[in-house]
């Protein structure tokens, strides 16, 4: 007995330590969020409200800025369902076949996170632009990809692909495919088996890849910026259309639009946190059930 | 034929799973697939499944004499329990049963009430009714199980394969299980085929069963001629633990150790080197020489908790022997460790060594 509270005792004190580190430890980790991230956050809002409700409306209402904010919505609305086809497709493949080739597409879809979005960037225009490969062939059938919307779409849709893909790949290897070849053997078609079997399996993996894709997709910068061109009411996105606005002085419209895309930072952690929760719980049970036999 | 296999290879990159298998099962027979891991008796199982293609060009897999090989898996009609039970982890015991049924095409699909009735009915058979809007992870292993036999069944399957189905239970609820499953088969008398690397369990609930090593089957008979007339050394050893002797093969006799035994399907053939077997239980123990010829030894251990005493035992030539007596018989013989004891053999499985040295 007495043996079994010493070891306790020195268990408890291998992994506690003395109360005065334990609050040092608290105190530096929320002196540096408050100072790198809360008092930022409150400064976008404060500026972007420095000028009154009225000024912050005006900010928001001005047509070039309501043209950047409808490209923002337009070009995450192409990129983020594109990707989530293409995240679902590759994860499936990755997760539930074996081929000849499989590391180099999972070391490719890696790419975009290793490399710097200007790169990125810089290879659309290398390929597409004046004196690009493609572009010259495109223009001559009226087709323009740099200083255009498509341009900007493309640029997206290379920095997000992978949100979608790595979110589901560790999900859907840990799944296996027992239940799909139990669907399989009970008469279900591809699809059937897909769509009653996998998809709800890794729904909330799938939202969670979705809602970061989407993130990424609406506040990318470097590499729009490198195709965009910076045309005022037509190439101009919300992080672009800040940059511009604060080049030019007009500081409180620029932290307006800024504003905006700091309450889509918030808005994705809730939903993050909340996705987070809802796997945790879908998981936990399940392991529960495994070692209760 | 219920199943029939005809010479299936399978191999996978360089590995031979399978080499040249031939297997029926007959309408309503019960088979037991029974090897090591490694043995291929998984890959046969799941490619009469269609869930692995056998290699190019090697034969044929026939359901109820119809050749299946082209059919894809969902057009089968397999019914397959998977070791690990495999439940839609999203959808309740109830959708899990009737998960076979939805999803037929519109025109073979039954009415709703015609689902629930049919699962109903099966959760009966299974005696799982009460927990049909649980979820697979509020179940035990040994329920679990059941619901996937459940779901298995509500195809209707021309055969049922079942994959290690104890495997992953504990040894209490596997022993209920396995004697559950042997009544089940005898009410609806399924073709039915499954895996297992436990022979116990191949021996108590087969009807025939299937030895597999290396890729090629051993022996394919009913329990008991698998158990008492084994066709090969893999076999003996596998059925259990065993003593062997190396021996000779003369005239109608084989020696070993300072035995001669009778052997008559020898007789006449020239004289050879012999491997010979006895099980622990066909050595009869006794502290005196009983006039017939046997073998003298030392006690080394004794394990008396069982059924059946266990005597681990080394023989005056130095090698070590297992035995087993009852407990009356142990009894009366009033044995402990260092007693010297003359061992002799009621029955041996000897085998001509193929390569004399």
């Amino acid at each position: 007995m007495k043996h079994t509270e010493n070891i306790r005792c020195r268990a408890a004190a291998a992994t506690t330590e003395s109360r005065w580190v334990r609050w040092l430890l608290i105190g530096v980790s929320l002196t540096f969020l408050g100072l790198f991230l809360a008092m930022p956050l409150a400064a976008v809002f404060a500026q972007a409200l420095s000028r009154g409700w009225a000024m912050y409306v005006r900010s928001l209402g001005d047509s070039d800025a309501l043209s950047a904010i409808r490209l923002t919505l337009l070009v995450a609305l192409i990129a983020v369902p594109v990707n989530t086809v293409f995240g679902v497709a590759a994860a499936w493949a990755i997760a539930k076949f074996q081929f000849f080739g499989k590391s180099v597409l999972i070391t490719l879809i890696d790419l975009p996170y290793s490399v710097s979005p200007v790169i990125s960037g810089m290879v659309l225009v290398l390929l597409f632009g004046r004196q690009g490969w493609l572009g010259p062939w495109l223009e001559a059938r009226g087709i323009h990809v740099v200083f255009a919307v498509s341009g900007i779409v493309l640029a997206t849709l290379f920095v997000t692909f992978p949100f979608v893909a790595r979110e589901l790949i560790p999900l859907m290897q840990a799944q296996g495919t027992e239940e799909e070849e139990a669907a399989r053997l009970l008469g279900a078609s591809g699809w059937q088996t897909f769509r009653r079997v996998t998809l709800p399996n890794i729904k909330w993996g799938l939202l969670y890849g979705v809602i970061l894709c989407n993130a990424r997709a609406m506040g990318e910068f470097g590499a729009v910026s490198v195709v965009s061109g910076h045309i005022r009411g037509e190439t101009n996105t919300m992080p672009l259309h800040v940059e511009v606005l604060y080049n030019e002085y007009n500081t409180t419209a620029a932290f307006a639009v800024a504003s905006l895309l700091a309450l889509l930072a918030l808005v994705t952690l809730v939903l993050k946190s909340v996705l987070q929760w809802k796997t945790g719980e879908q998981l936990t049970p399940e392991e529960q059930g495994y070692t209760g036999d | 034929m219920g199943i029939e296999v005809r010479n299936i290879t399978k191999t996978f990159g360089t590995f031979a799973a399978l080499r040249d298998v031939s297997l029926g099962v007959a309408t309503g027979e019960l088979v037991a697939l029974l090897g090591p891991s490694g043995s291929g008796k998984t890959t046969l199982l799941r490619i009469i499944a269609g869930l692995e293609e056998p290699d190019p060009g090697s034969g044929a897999i026939l359901f109820h004499d119809e050749d299946v090989a082209r059919r894809r898996v969902s057009s089968r009609r397999v019914g397959f329990v998977f070791q690990h039970y495999a439940l839609f982890r999203q959808m309740t015991v109830f959708e899990n049963v009737a998960f076979g049924l939805r999803v037929r095409p519109k025109r073979l699909r039954p009415s709703r009430n015609l689902v629930k009735y049919k699962v109903l009915r099966l959760l009966k058979l299974v005696q799982l009714e009460s927990m049909a809007n649980r979820y697979p992870h509020q179940l035990s292993g040994g329920q679990r199980q059941r619901v996937a036999l459940a779901r298995a069944l509500a195809i209707e399957p021309k055969v049922l394969l079942l994959d290690e189905p104890f495997g992953a239970l504990d040894a209490r609820v596997r022993q209920e299980l396995r004697q559950w499953l042997r009544r089940l088969h005898d009410e609806i008398h399924l073709t039915s085929v499954f895996v297992t690397h436990d022979q116990d369990e191949a021996l108590e609930l087969a009807d025939r069963v299937l030895v597999m090593n290396e890729g090629r089957i051993e022996q394919i008979g009913t329990p008991d001629e698998v158990f008492h007339r084994p066709a090969t050394e893999f076999v003996v050893k596998f059925m259990g633990q065993v003593n062997f002797f190396h021996g000779r093969l003369e005239g109608d006799k084989v020696h070993f150790s300072t035995m001669a035994w009778d052997w008559p399907e020898h007789a006449g053939a020239s004289t050879q080197p012999a491997r010979v077997f006895v099980r622990p239980h066909e050595l009869d123990v006794d502290v005196e020489r009983n006039g017939q010829p046997s073998l003298q030894a030392v006690v080394t251990r004794i394990h008396s908790a069982g059924p059946n005493v266990r005597l681990e035992l080394r023989a005056a030539s130095g090698e070590p022997l297992c035995a087993e007596l009852t407990q009356e018989r142990f009894r009366s013989l009033n044995l402990s460790v260092g007693n010297t004891v003359y061992v002799t053999p009621r029955d041996v499985t000897v085998f001509a060594d193929e390569s004399p040295k």
